[in-house]
């Protein structure tokens, strides 16, 4: 049944998410494996716990609708589509190859699920208030959900779509915030500070949460709570570990885009098959 | 349907980025799906007749054009025919990226349509005067790029946006141009008309500078030079067959937009001529430099943008025929 409430569950979805995402990325050799396994207790709380889906299709219309702003965790993504049953879990091996439907970063085109083309930083929150604003008319109970990078809130045009949203009082959009303190050229307070995010975002009128991003029932209660907020759209800032649960990627620079060798991938294999 | 025999007279001006927000207001009443988008410049782009009408269904960005392109885009998706409008620079130029990686790349159903092209933006200079947007569009896989030539052309090119699917662009103008076509004119992608019948040069211009042509046609009359004069409002995609069988007829041919001679129309038409039909061309259009603020007519001058300019460079390509 969905959605899924049993957190323990949710859990060992989210466990299986990873090993899917270590297997990818090695299989494939290149790709954003940090960026993947920070954000997956929340995209795993969010689409099996909370998202208003019809497992198996893609295309069910009342769906709730999700942008994946920071496109580079594309392969935590095609992991939750795959198993949502959009697509078959075998095609996850054909990662970043030619002719695969799975393109290095999101294709609205080649993969079902995939809501909007991302992967140029800064613009999916636009889109999201595109979509919250067409369900608005519609007279439509469906929400729009969009994660956001905690180095992506640098580009300009966030600020311009955090203005938007609440001047629309887009209060059918969620948007998280994967808080995992790194981005490529290294920590976000070393290359370009972000901080006091939730003050930022509370000056822009959203209503903002800071979660533990890790805490599957925390993501599930921030999710369900920020539904009932009228007026203004909602902010969840989930603090996260990049990399988390493979020791060895755990707040690492280095692992942002940069796939494991084989002795790190059979060591992240076995440390999440034995969690 | 098409173009007015020659001795027909329409005093008559339109502008088209009013008629524009003429036609986008009716179709407002007809279609409850268009939704329209500006960035704070809803007076300019003719855009505020629609909000006034239909106050939910428009949507004030602000000054923030790259937001607008990407919520249009989110609009598409949910099932909406969004048009999205501010002044061609801003369009095609700020938000370039995010046309291109999210409506392009998604090939969503985002129809921009850009006002204030070219230099006869006039006193608000050259940061204003778009004179590169046709040549940032052109390269765009999916993209549509078109620009209407008069009134009942931009209508019959609004209302064939709305019932096609993809993205489009259509560049409109400040200032207004001669009414050519007929109230009944309709707009086919990928076609452009023959305006003016002749043998010895083809004159193929976009917007305003269609009626440059037809007015240089009078000036090569007069000398006895009969052209053929184009309207190729469908920049892309464009009309290959009647370029080439243009050239084919005439042996020579002149190109003029109000847009710099690289990357847009003579472009476009240089391209195909290169591959599939060899021709002596010349391009009018303006040369590797900027904008300035003076008045429309000065700065046509000043750029050979006028009527005696393509009547030059029509005199001058007709030397280089390649005679058999």
């Amino acid at each position: 049944m969905h959605p899924i409430t049993d957190p323990n569950r949710l859990k060992e979805i989210a466990r299986q998410v990873r090993l899917d995402i270590v297997e990818m990325l090695y299989r494939a050799g290149s790709g954003h494996v940090g960026g993947s396994l920070s954000a997956t207790d929340v995209l795993v709380s969010l689409f099996f716990g909370h998202m208003h889906l019809d497992p198996g299709n893609a295309c069910y219309p009342d769906r709730d609708f999700f942008v994946l702003s920071k496109g580079h965790a594309a392969p935590l993504l095609y992991a939750i589509l795959a198993r949502l049953g959009y697509f078959p879990q075998e095609e996850l091996g054909t990662l970043r190859q030619f002719g695969s439907n799975l393109q290095g970063h999101p294709d609205s085109k080649c993969t079902p699920g995939v809501e909007v083309p991302t992967g140029s930083l800064g613009q999916g929150l636009s889109v999201a208030n595109g979509l919250a604003l067409a369900m608005k008319l519609n007279r439509s109970s469906q929400r729009v959900y969009a994660l956001l990078g905690d180095g992506e809130i640098q580009e300009g045009q966030i600020w311009e779509a955090a203005m938007t949203a609440s001047h629309y009082n887009l209060d059918n959009l969620t948007a998280i915030l994967d808080r995992n303190r790194l981005q490529i050229d290294g920590r976000t307070q070393e290359v370009m500070s972000v901080e006091p995010l939730a003050a930022k975002w509370q000056a822009f009128g959203w209503h903002t949460v800071e979660v533990d991003g890790h805490s599957i029932p925390d993501i599930l209660d921030a999710l369900k709570a920020c539904r009932s907020v009228p007026g203004v759209p909602s902010m969840i800032i989930a603090h996260t570990t990049k990399g988390k649960g493979v020791s060895i990627f755990e707040d690492q620079v280095k692992f942002h885009g940069v796939t494991p060798t084989t002795e790190e991938y059979q060591q992240a294999m076995q440390e999440l098959q034995s969690t | 349907m098409g173009a007015l025999p020659e001795t027909v007279q329409f005093p008559a001006k339109e502008t088209t980025r009013v008629e524009y927000g003429k036609i986008l207001a009716q179709l407002g009443e007809e279609h409850p799906e268009i939704v329209v988008l500006d960035a704070d410049l809803s007076g300019s782009t003719h855009t505020a007749r629609f909000a006034k009408i239909f106050q939910d269904r428009f949507f004030n960005v602000g000054i923030s054009e790259q937001d607008m392109m990407g919520t249009a885009a989110g609009l598409a998706l949910g099932g909406k025919i969004p048009f999205a409008s501010t002044f061609a620079i801003f369009a095609a130029g700020r938000a370039w990226e995010q046309i291109r990686q999210t409506i392009a790349y998604g090939n969503l159903n985002v129809k921009i349509v850009a006002s204030h092209g070219g230099v006869t933006v006039g006193e608000d200079g050259g940061s204003h005067q778009a004179i590169e947007d046709l040549a940032l569009m052109r390269i765009l896989p999916n993209m549509a790029v078109l620009a209407p030539a008069d009134g009942p052309e931009t209508r019959a090119m609004v209302r064939w946006a709305v019932a096609y699917q993809g993205p489009v662009y259509i560049r409109t103008s400040r200032i207004p141009f001669p009414v050519i076509h007929d109230e009944n004119h309709t707009f086919t992608l990928g076609q452009s008309r023959i305006l003016r019948e002749g043998d010895e040069v083809t004159l193929a211009g976009l917007g305003l500078m269609v009626h440059h042509c037809l007015a240089a046609a009078d000036l090569l009359a007069k000398q006895g030079v009969g052209a053929r004069v184009l309207n190729m409002s469908s920049l892309k995609p464009l009309d290959w067959e009647l370029v080439v069988d243009s050239a084919r007829r005439t042996g020579c041919v002149v190109t003029a937009e109000e847009h710099l001679a690289t990357g847009g129309l003579g472009s476009a038409v240089s391209e195909v001529l290169a591959e599939f039909c060899p021709t002596p061309i010349k391009r009018v259009g303006i040369r590797d430099t900027f904008g300035l603020s003076g008045k429309p007519d000065e700065l046509l001058k000043h750029f050979g943008l006028t009527p005696e300019d393509i009547t030059n460079a029509a005199l001058k390509v007709m030397a280089r025929k390649l005679r058999p």
